[in-house]
């Protein structure tokens, strides 16, 4: 296990973001963490790498066996872009815009390997050329606005993997792409990660993306983890209302959140997320849920099951 | 490239040309008739007309500022005086009754010694404590740093340099009081004539770096790009420095070649407190005499050092922002 994450908490000033979050990852092994914008999916991955500087963060993060929660910085910015790496959302404004792409993917390497410059420079073609970027050796001398949205991906991803880390966190990488060019991207993480037995955890809202990589899913909402299952069970049969909502609101789907498909007909989840200041008690998702009773308005939901585990007070009431 | 200079230079001499005219017919709409104060107080009207043919003024205002210009480029006789004025001829000072264009020369020294040793100090300590501010963002250091900044805005520069001459000079006898000689004559008077001046204007001018550097270095630690260098696990003082600062020169620049360009052209407050012989000295002192053709010559060389350090800002920005291209 590459990355065992126990009871993650993490609060901003006293608000709680995320709340007693658990999750693993093995090498080669994909997780998908799904959730709407909000429902803390971001920080949470943020405080795996210890890119949080003001958040409190509590609970266990095991890297490879090494506790990084209270872990000094410096330990942890040794680990950041040699063992884990990253990619972001918006691969234009994540590149820094006065430095060539060669240069930005050398920096890392020759920061954590020690290298000589012009071999860093080589490591920097030679990872462009292994993300499928044509003529790397020119490319690598020129700027981030030369490349379309789908290259500079590519070179986020070149430079998250140059120096060969064991755990790749993609935070919506394909979100800012056109549909096709996304399909590329999710092709090249996933080609990368079977050759060098990458885990890798793919944050996204779009469940096609998951669907399409993810070997485990974990569905989060308002900071707490609301169901968590293998890729394949939970897409034949969402248990929690929150997931079959998210299903059901990808057109075609034919899915709602009551269970009962009715031909196709596109469902959006009612109402708002809720956000971190005002999360609702019981459980958070009650105020939006079409099954709702009164024991979630005030009990949390426990998340209980093996291979599979649903937070829902209406799990082994209906079933 | 090549052709975006020559297009800013064309732009440029319009430029000057325009504030040519502007500064020309002020001074002739002024009720202050030069060849009154040539002549002196027991003037006759002959004579005085007398005098205003030799001085030219008795053309039509047009004719005037025509002989002007040309004489920027040619050179050229001033009236019937006989006074021969050689190119770049900006007319006589009808005070030293010298070319004003040498004027400007023996003063450019003292302002631009003045300008660097000032700037350097500024854009040092504005940008290091800007940044500082920025990265400690919210502390009682970035606060403190604020605070001051404002404080030294707010403070007119004559207080700034009455103290500093005050306690420096005359209360402690740290130094001596100024006397300036050019740098290659006597370097030891140089530095000590310009050591208050220089913190006197850099007080003033840091204070603007350090906001401009704050504000611009706040913005762009916020940038996905930074959070991009620490997920790479970069020292954070790489972070700052390499990926934060590299982006926040292009601002700071922009604002330091129109300062640099406005000082070389004399800091007339300054100057005239220290007693420095440049070229804002110059300014205060034509001013109070009235000589027109010397404040005339020193509007056109602040203007032409603007601009022209526009342009330089400009063109460097090619260099900097590798996405900026001229066409």
């Amino acid at each position: 296990m590459i990355l065992q994450v126990s009871d993650l908490s993490v609060s901003f000033g006293g608000v709680q973001v995320v709340d007693g979050l658990s999750f693993s990852v093995e090498r080669g092994r994909t997780l998908g963490i799904v959730g709407e914008s909000g429902s803390g999916k971001s920080v949470s991955s943020l405080a795996v790498m210890g890119l949080h500087r003001t958040a409190s963060v509590s609970g266990s993060v095991l890297f490879d066996g090494e506790e990084l929660v209270g872990a000094p910085a410096e330990r942890l910015r040794r680990l950041r872009g040699n063992r884990m790496a990253m990619i972001f959302q918006d691969p234009l404004s994540s590149l820094h815009p006065f430095y060539t792409v060669g240069e930005q993917i050398a920096e890392a390497y020759r920061l954590h390997r020690r290298t000589s410059r012009r071999e860093a420079r080589a490591r920097a073609v030679e990872m462009l050329a292994e993300v499928g970027i044509p003529s790397p050796r020119e490319r690598a001398g020129e700027h981030p606005h030369r490349f379309s949205g789908g290259m500079r991906q590519r070179v986020m991803i070149a430079m998250a993997l140059a120096c060969e880390p064991d755990l790749l966190i993609a935070d919506e990488p394909t979100t800012a792409l056109d549909v096709t060019v996304q399909a590329q991207i999710l092709e090249l993480i996933k080609r990368i990660q079977a050759e060098r037995g990458l885990a890798v955890i793919m944050i996204t809202h779009d469940l096609g993306v998951v669907a399409r990589v993810a070997d485990d899913v974990l569905v989060m909402y308002g900071g707490r983890s609301v169901e968590e299952s293998p890729v394949r069970p939970l897409f034949k049969l969402p248990r929690h209302p929150y997931t079959r909502g998210l299903l059901a609101s990808i057109p075609g789907s034919g899915r709602d959140a009551e269970g009962d498909g009715d031909g196709g007909r596109l469902r959006a989840i009612p109402g708002q997320p809720p956000s971190p200041p005002a999360f609702p008690p019981g459980c958070r998702f009650h105020p939006r849920c079409p099954l709702a009773t009164d024991v979630c308005t005030s009990e949390r939901p426990l998340l209980l099951g093996e291979e599979r585990r649903v937070a829902c007070h209406l799990e082994g009431a209906t079933r | 490239m090549i052709l975006y200079t020559l297009r800013r230079l064309g732009a440029m001499a319009l430029i000057l040309l325009a504030i040519c005219a502007i500064t020309f017919s002020v001074f002739y709409l002024l009720p202050d008739d030069p060849a009154l104060d040539a002549c002196g107080k027991t003037c006759s009207p002959e004579r005085l007309a007398d005098v205003r043919h030799a001085m030219g003024l008795d053309q039509p205002v047009v004719a005037q500022f025509a002989a002007y210009v040309t004489g920027i480029f040619t050179g050229r006789t001033l009236g019937t005086t006989g006074l021969e004025c050689a190119a770049p001829c900006l007319g006589y000072s009808w005070q030293y009754t010298t070319p004003v264009w040498d004027l400007l020369l023996d003063r450019l020294g003292a302002s631009a010694s003045l300008a660097a040793g000032a700037a350097a100090l500024w854009l040092v300590a504005g940008v290091a404590m800007g940044v500082v501010a920025a990265v400690r963002k919210g502390t009682l250091l970035d606060r403190g740093i604020v605070l001051s900044a404002l404080t030294m805005t707010s403070v007119p520069v004559y207080l700034i340099a009455a103290l500093l001459i005050y306690f420096v000079i005359l209360r402690s006898e740290l130094l001596p009081y100024p006397d300036y000689q050019p740098l290659l004559e006597d370097p030891a008077a140089w530095a000590g004539a310009l050591v208050l001046p220089w913190i006197t204007l850099a007080a003033l001018y840091a204070a603007m770096y350090i906001r401009l550097t704050r504000a611009s270095m706040i913005e762009t630690m916020a940038e996905p790009y930074i959070r991009t260098a620490r997920a790479k696990g970069l020292p954070e003082r790489t972070v700052v420095v390499k990926h934060g600062l590299r982006s926040t020169v292009t601002p700071i620049l922009t604002i330091f070649g129109i300062d640099l360009g406005g000082l070389l052209a004399g800091a007339m407050i300054t100057e005239t407190m220290f007693g420095l012989p440049g070229l804002g000295k110059l300014t205060f002192d034509a001013i109070g005499k009235s000589d027109q053709p010397v404040v005339l010559g020193v509007t056109l060389l602040a203007a032409f050092f603007i601009t022209f350090a526009n342009l330089a800002v400009d063109l460097l920005y090619g260099v900097i922002d590798p996405r900026v291209r001229y066409t």
